[in-house]
């Protein structure tokens, strides 16, 4: 029987021992992603990652909008980490432009993004949490992450889309009395991350279910080109906020977490220890910032860049976030790349599923700090 | 009082040196090494703090790539850029490499950039818009380069995987990011 097929569809012969799962695209134990999966039994023989459900061509928008209209649309790839998707943007768009940002509005970018930085990876403790079947991991993460998502509204008037940093600076300055009730919220997150060590960090059912999977080793890290949370914990010390630090990193002390193991366990507590450290910078950045000073720079309708391009990198809550921009003298970017972490990271889940249990899939796949939407652009 | 007077004629009589730019001195050493190595093959595009260019003719690209891995220590790329320059008829792609190993190159971001030729009428993978792969050189560039054949049309030779990554499987349209696919409405 030959029957036409329409183009990109194509049938499998069905192995008698191998079995193919697709799990996702709307699967919820992946996200917004689909991951070819062949098994053998309970045991993964490989792994096809399979992204793009959730792709909207943000880079092509960017080449159809000027330097300021881009803003909201560009934080749309990861929306719980908003500020720090917009951060190597707007690094970027200042160095074509030329513009200087007060030193005001360079320590409300860092409280802003150390926040953000909070409620992305509170956003994914949740789900890794309950994805290994540990409910209250799921309610008190996203409990707590609304103090931080109630600071950030304060802040910038919007819960998660905030479009808060532009060219020049930020939106608005500090409300009134922000400085008091950001220290105390955040001294308040941090010893309830505390409790969360306690409960989840040293729990033997999460240790026994994470340790020793999906380990990869620090060679392999550095040779996949992997970032971030996943780098770090691989054993490589390679943090953008101490290696290259941008606005005013170089003025606080800030501490580089890095695990050794390369497993899910140090994959999966990474990230929280960096919340704990966010806490620190946080405060230091409330002690350190100016009384007053203007917080934006005055722009002019329509603003240019010449012929030039400039690549900008910051450390988000999912890795390096570099922004490849390249301008040709218009309003307009001519081409806007976003190197995200998640799609750095992504080459990874081949590697690190094949020969796992399939029950072991979701404690590797959520530890590598994945963000579908983020991936896929 | 006549040891000032003397130091006042050196100082008229000094040749009033025009002042260079300041090229970044860590910076300016790496791209002189590839300069030494390959001559005029390579073209430093720019040398600015923390960030270097290197254009290079698609011929090349492998060699400067070993180079630069084995050489200058870079061990990873960031990522992997098309651009679409439809005027002059070329499609440049832009490795952006950095280092994990090397402390020295903590900071560093060299972009390697290479082109070549663009056809009006694209059919991806059989036509002259191809360029070797960098793939067994940096293994990082694996899903970057996949990205770069959907979206611009630019077929990899070597790539042991040149399909499809997020766009939809029936996808029967011009490569999305070329300038001529245009967004409707704008």
């Amino acid at each position: 029987m030959t029957t036409q097929l329409p183009p990109g569809i194509q049938l499998e012969k069905v192995d008698e021992r191998i079995m193919t799962l697709n799990v996702g695209p709307q699967h919820p134990g992946s996200g917004h992603m689909r991951l070819i999966i062949r098994v053998d039994g309970d045991r993964i023989v490989s792994c096809d990652p399979d992204p793009g459900y959730v792709h909207r061509g943000e880079e092509k928008m960017a080449e159809y909008r000027n330097y300021i209209t881009n803003i909201p649309h560009l934080e749309r790839p990861v929306i719980h980490d908003s500020c720090n998707i917009l951060y190597p943007y707007c690094l970027g768009v200042e160095e074509l432009l030329g513009l200087e940002v007060s030193e005001r509005a360079k320590y409300v970018r860092v409280i802003a993004s150390e926040l953000n930085r909070f409620t992305y990876t509170l956003y994914w403790l949740a789900i890794y949490g309950i994805f290994l079947g540990h409910s209250t991991m799921f309610m008190w993460p996203a409990g707590d992450r609304e103090f931080a998502i109630d600071l950030l509204e304060k802040l910038t008037g919007a819960r998660v889309t905030h479009a808060y940093f532009v060219p020049g600076g930020v939106r608005n300055d500090l409300p009134a009395n922000f400085e008091d009730v950001c220290l105390r919220q955040v001294n308040y997150l941090e010893k309830r991350l505390k409790t969360y060590g306690d409960i989840f960090y040293d729990n033997p059912i999460l240790i026994s279910r994470t340790e020793k999977t999906g380990v990869l080793s620090r060679q392999d890290a550095i040779r996949l080109g992997t970032t971030g949370t996943v780098l770090r914990a691989s054993g490589v010390d390679y943090d953008l906020r101490v290696k290259e630090p941008y606005d005013v990193y170089d003025e606080l002390d800030v501490h580089t977490n890095v695990l050794k193991h390369g497993d899910s366990y140090d994959r999966s507590k990474t990230p929280w220890l960096d919340m704990l450290e966010s806490c620190n910078i946080i405060r230091q950045a409330l002690e350190k910032i100016p009384k007053s000073g203007s917080v934006r720079v005055k722009l002019k309708p329509n603003p240019k860049g010449g012929n030039d391009e400039v690549y900008k990198r910051v450390e988000s809550g999912r890795g390096s976030l570099g922004a490849y921009i390249v301008s040709r003298g218009k309003p307009e970017p001519y081409r806007v790349k976003l190197s995200v972490g998640s799609f750095r990271n992504l080459i990874c889940m081949p590697y690190l599923l094949k020969g796992e249990k399939l029950g072991n899939m979701p404690a590797v796949y959520w530890s590598l700090n994945y963000w579908p939407v983020e991936a896929d652009r | 009082m006549g040891d000032s007077e003397n130091s006042e004629q050196e100082i008229q009589t000094k040749p009033v040196v025009e002042k260079q730019p300041d090229l970044p001195k860590f910076e300016k050493e790496q791209s002189d090494k590839i300069t030494a190595k390959f001559g005029s093959k390579t073209e430093i595009a720019f040398v600015k703090p923390n960030r270097i260019r290197v254009n290079v003719k698609k011929e090349d690209i492998l060699d400067v790539a070993s180079f630069i891995r084995d050489e200058l220590n870079y061990d990873h790329a960031e990522s992997v850029t098309g651009v679409d320059f439809p005027e002059a008829k070329e499609i440049e792609v832009v490795y952006h490499l950095g280092s994990y190993t090397d402390p020295h190159l903590d900071k560093q971001v060299l972009s390697l950039a290479t082109r070549t030729a663009r056809e009006d009428d694209p059919n991806p993978g059989k036509d002259s818009t191809r360029l070797p792969s960098l793939r067994d050189i940096f293994y990082s560039v694996e899903f970057h380069e996949r990205e770069c054949f959907e979206m611009l049309g630019v077929f990899f030779d070597g790539h042991p995987d040149n399909r499809r990554l997020l766009l939809p499987e029936d996808w029967a349209d011009l490569p999305p990011l070329r300038k001529d696919f245009a967004i409707k409405g704008r």
